[in-house]
């Protein structure tokens, strides 16, 4: 009883900030629902039995992807009421692509629920003496190994990209040459004289 | 008791707000970006759903992968908005037509 209240709540709270994503005037505004949709969905993993999931999504979505959004939104200087011009305009388009894509899901969901397709047998069967994260870890480090290591060197190359893509050379800006000062010895830097009596030192 | 069709109906319902949020916001790619990893978030409620209700961890496996995807796609999205932005001074999807492709 108390899964199914808990249940109706983090659904209705996924939808509703969800909903609010989309139509909130400030992107500022947007990226805070999106934080809140994302704590709900993590919410809903918890309930099925995914913790491992559900704290990734904390970690990852809100720790990470949200303030990256929220970095960007605040980083431009954007007028963002001229933005939402035309947003009446494309609504109903955008309402009669939504619904059918709704009943088109529905539709599919039907069609599985009424027993046509049949599964496959199960890949790793869960159990229960070990925790969802023991688990995980086992299927990720034996079989699915290399594909971990792909999506490693996915994030290793969407930080190189991301670098790459934003870094700025300044021009006419002098900085520190670690490797010059370090580089320099005192005999070339220094030069004893002796001058003579009113004959100054050349320089 | 909660079965896996409350799941796909939640599922079904942010999956389609994401795709009509990509319609409504259409000048704003911020926005887009973010209705993107609502249909992603969509997406992966569905495989830790199934992957529940089947008793077979895969689908939580795949949801990790989903999830690395997702944060790769929103870096290297919002590096190119940055300095989209920095060569244009706006981020308006209509005005981004320099190659006519």
């Amino acid at each position: 009883m108390i899964q199914l209240i808990a249940f109706w709540l983090f659904a209705v709270m996924v939808i509703a900030s969800a909903a609010m994503v989309i139509f909130a005037r400030n992107p500022v505004h947007s990226v805070m629902w999106l934080i809140l949709a994302f704590f709900n969905a993590a919410g809903l993993m918890l309930l099925a039995g995914a913790e491992f999931i559900a704290m990734l999504l904390v970690i990852v979505y809100v720790g990470a992807v949200a303030v990256l959004f929220l970095f960007v939104v605040m980083m431009l200087n954007i007028d963002f009421a001229e933005l939402r011009a035309g947003f009446v305009r494309y609504l109903p388009l955008g309402a009669l692509v939504a619904i059918i894509l709704a009943a088109e899901l529905v539709v599919a969901v039907f069609a599985w629920s009424a027993g046509q397709i049949d599964l496959a047998s199960r890949v790793a069967p869960m159990t229960a003496d070990k925790s969802n994260i023991q688990q995980i870890g086992e299927l990720l480090y034996t079989r699915y190994i290399f594909l971990f290591e792909a999506a490693g060197i996915i994030l290793l190359v969407a930080m190189i990209g991301a670098i790459v893509l934003t870094h700025r050379q300044r021009g006419g800006v002098r900085t520190q040459n670690i490797a010059a000062q370090v580089r320099r010895r005192s005999e070339e830097a220094t030069r004893l004289v002796d001058p003579g009596v009113g004959q100054g030192v050349e320089l | 008791m909660i079965s896996v069709g409350h799941y796909l109906a939640v599922s079904a319902v942010l999956f389609t707000l994401g795709v009509l949020g990509i319609f409504i916001n259409r000048k704003n790619i911020i926005v887009i970006l973010m209705a993107v990893e609502l249909i992603l978030l969509a997406v992966n409620i569905n495989l830790v759903a199934f992957s529940a209700a089947l008793g077979d961890l895969v689908g939580q496996v795949f949801a990790m992968f989903v999830l690395t995807v997702a944060a790769g796609e929103a870096a290297i999205g919002l590096a190119i908005l940055v300095i989209y932005f920095r060569g244009r001074g706006t981020i308006a999807v209509d005005d981004a037509n320099r190659m006519k492709g």
